[in-house]
């Protein structure tokens, strides 16, 4: 088992939950309530990733990051450094690839709060950010833990994308997944094996634990 | 109307003081503690260059894999204080992650071009430059496979019982070109085009072979000779007069972080204890 692999892995999931939960819920929370007719330009977008190809996107952002690029020179500005081919780059590749898995679930939790409820908050005097922490936060917390674990889950698995822009740097970009690829080109088997063997098992027991934890949830 | 749509974010940070005890900011608590984690190992890494230790990064042809692996070891027996980390891939998938300035301090090619290409660019100095071997293209089969490879030669590829063929993907590795050019050379190229298949590297070809996916392939001599192989094939040398000479090249970046460390690697891995293990893996030496 390649330690070095799994921490970094945890890492770039860890990092991309937490981007994505500090965005994603008021974007998801805007698209549960907004009665802006573009809307579903943004729910188009949120959902592409679903069905783009991560080589798609990946190339998009490797020219994207490139020094001529416009996000690779702001970053380079901002921070001195270089987006391709490093953690914060793979971290933006795997943000990107997982928001719907993060957005979709939290906008679907949140639009299905009983709108009665937060109005009648309102109606109590409760300021709406009170409201939102009081009422609709918690009434919509078990599909937005969902969302958090389904987008950790995934995030762990990311392939295509991180591919494509890290270059399979050990520490720096060598994910698990990436591992796997890189030891069975080497003919590495059992290696390979190994680490898509604990791979496997942490998706089942992942959604195993989030299937018994929604059926309790939902019948009470 | 409800507008939450610019407050969404303030309300997030808002709200923290107060609602500390409750699951949700408990959870994004977690996942800040855990971008500050993240955070620190950057420092980490700082530390650890400031000591004494010599870290860098190379990036090499696959075919280099395993003799790479033990010119490693063995360097890192005489240096305990270095730390090598290898990549390997075609050379000219990493050949385009330099060229995006993949943050690498050495590059061994299968090729002299792409080496060139980087000096060309501005992303190393031409004094860099060195050959450190010259490869040779190899027919395998593996054991199981009833074709008579010694007696057939090149032509165990135009057998009837061969569906598919792998070779390394000729835009990316000069194996896969060479590879073509054997081909084209030795008359068969026409009669079994539609049955190639082509790994990104030479060690992914390899690897199609090894597991049955491809009958049959040409890889490096390398990785017929490798651990990994050795034991579960067949090779047949194809005529070195069929290909253009592999020569293989290599050049340190400009972004090298320790110029003086990746220059000693460069010399163990040109000198008597790297070329002794090269020889080991069927390469030739340049200059001979």
């Amino acid at each position: 088992m390649d330690w070095t692999a799994l921490w970094l892995t945890l890492q770039v999931a860890g990092c991309t939950t937490g981007v994505l939960s500090v965005f994603g819920i008021p974007l998801a929370y805007w698209l549960a309530r907004s009665r802006w007719r573009g809307k579903f330009l943004i729910e188009a977008c949120v959902a592409l990733p679903l069905i783009l190809p991560p080589a798609v996107l990946g190339f998009y952002l490797l020219v994207a990051f490139s020094s001529q690029g416009l996000l690779g020179r702001g970053f380079y500005n901002l921070t001195g450094g270089t987006l391709p081919f490093s953690f914060p780059g793979i971290v933006v590749g795997s943000v990107l690839c997982n928001l719907p898995f993060a957005v979709r679930p939290f906008a679907a939790s949140f639009a299905g709060v009983d709108p009665r409820l937060i109005e009648a908050s309102w109606c109590l005097g409760v300021s709406k950010p009170q409201t939102f922490w009081r009422v609709t936060l918690p009434l919509a917390w078990p599909g937005i833990l969902a969302g958090v674990v389904l987008t950790f889950a995934h995030a762990v698995g990311e392939f295509g994308v991180i591919l494509m822009l890290g270059g399979n740097i050990a520490g720096v970009t060598r994910t698990l997944s990436i591992s796997i690829y890189d030891d069975v080109q080497a003919l590495n088997y059992q290696q390979a094996n190994q680490t898509a063997f604990v791979l496997l098992v942490f998706s089942f027991v992942t959604l195993a634990a989030l299937h018994a934890w929604g059926k309790r949830n939902w019948m009470t | 109307m409800f507008q939450p749509t610019e407050r969404s974010c303030s309300i997030l940070l808002w709200g923290f003081h107060r609602k500390l005890g409750s699951v949700p900011v408990q959870l994004l608590l977690g996942l800040c503690l855990f971008l500050a984690a993240c955070g620190n190992r950057q420092e980490k890494l700082a530390d650890a260059t400031s000591e004494v230790i010599h870290e860098f990064r190379i990036a090499a042809a696959a075919d280099l894999k395993f003799a790479l692996e033990e010119i490693k070891q063995e360097y890192l027996q005489s240096h305990p204080n270095s730390k090598i980390e290898t990549t390997f891939g075609s050379s000219g998938t990493l050949f385009a992650q330099l060229s995006h300035d993949a943050p690498f301090d050495l590059f061994l090619s299968a090729d002299l071009k792409y080496p060139h290409q980087l000096v060309e660019q501005g992303h190393a100095d031409a004094d860099t430059e060195f050959k450190y071997a010259i490869g040779h293209v190899v027919v395998w089969v593996p054991n199981q496979s009833p074709l008579n490879l010694e007696k057939l030669g090149i032509q165990a590829l135009t057998d009837a019982t061969v569906k598919k063929i792998a070779i390394a993907n000729p835009k990316l590795a000069p194996y896969g070109r060479a590879a073509e050019a054997a081909l084209k050379n030795l008359k068969v190229y026409d009669q079994i085009q539609d049955r190639l298949v082509l790994g990104e590297n030479i060690s992914q070809t390899s690897q199609f072979i090894e597991t049955g996916a491809a009958d049959i392939g040409l890889i490096s001599l390398s990785m017929a000779l490798s651990p990994a192989l050795k034991e579960k094939g067949r090779l047949w040398r194809v005529p070195s007069d069929a290909y253009p000479k592999l020569e293989q090249g290599g050049v340190i970046l400009k972004q090298c972080r320790d110029l003086a460390a990746a220059q000693d690697f460069k010399a163990f891995l040109v000198g008597p204890k790297g070329a002794a293990i090269l020889k080991k893996f069927g390469f030739d030496l340049p200059g001979e």
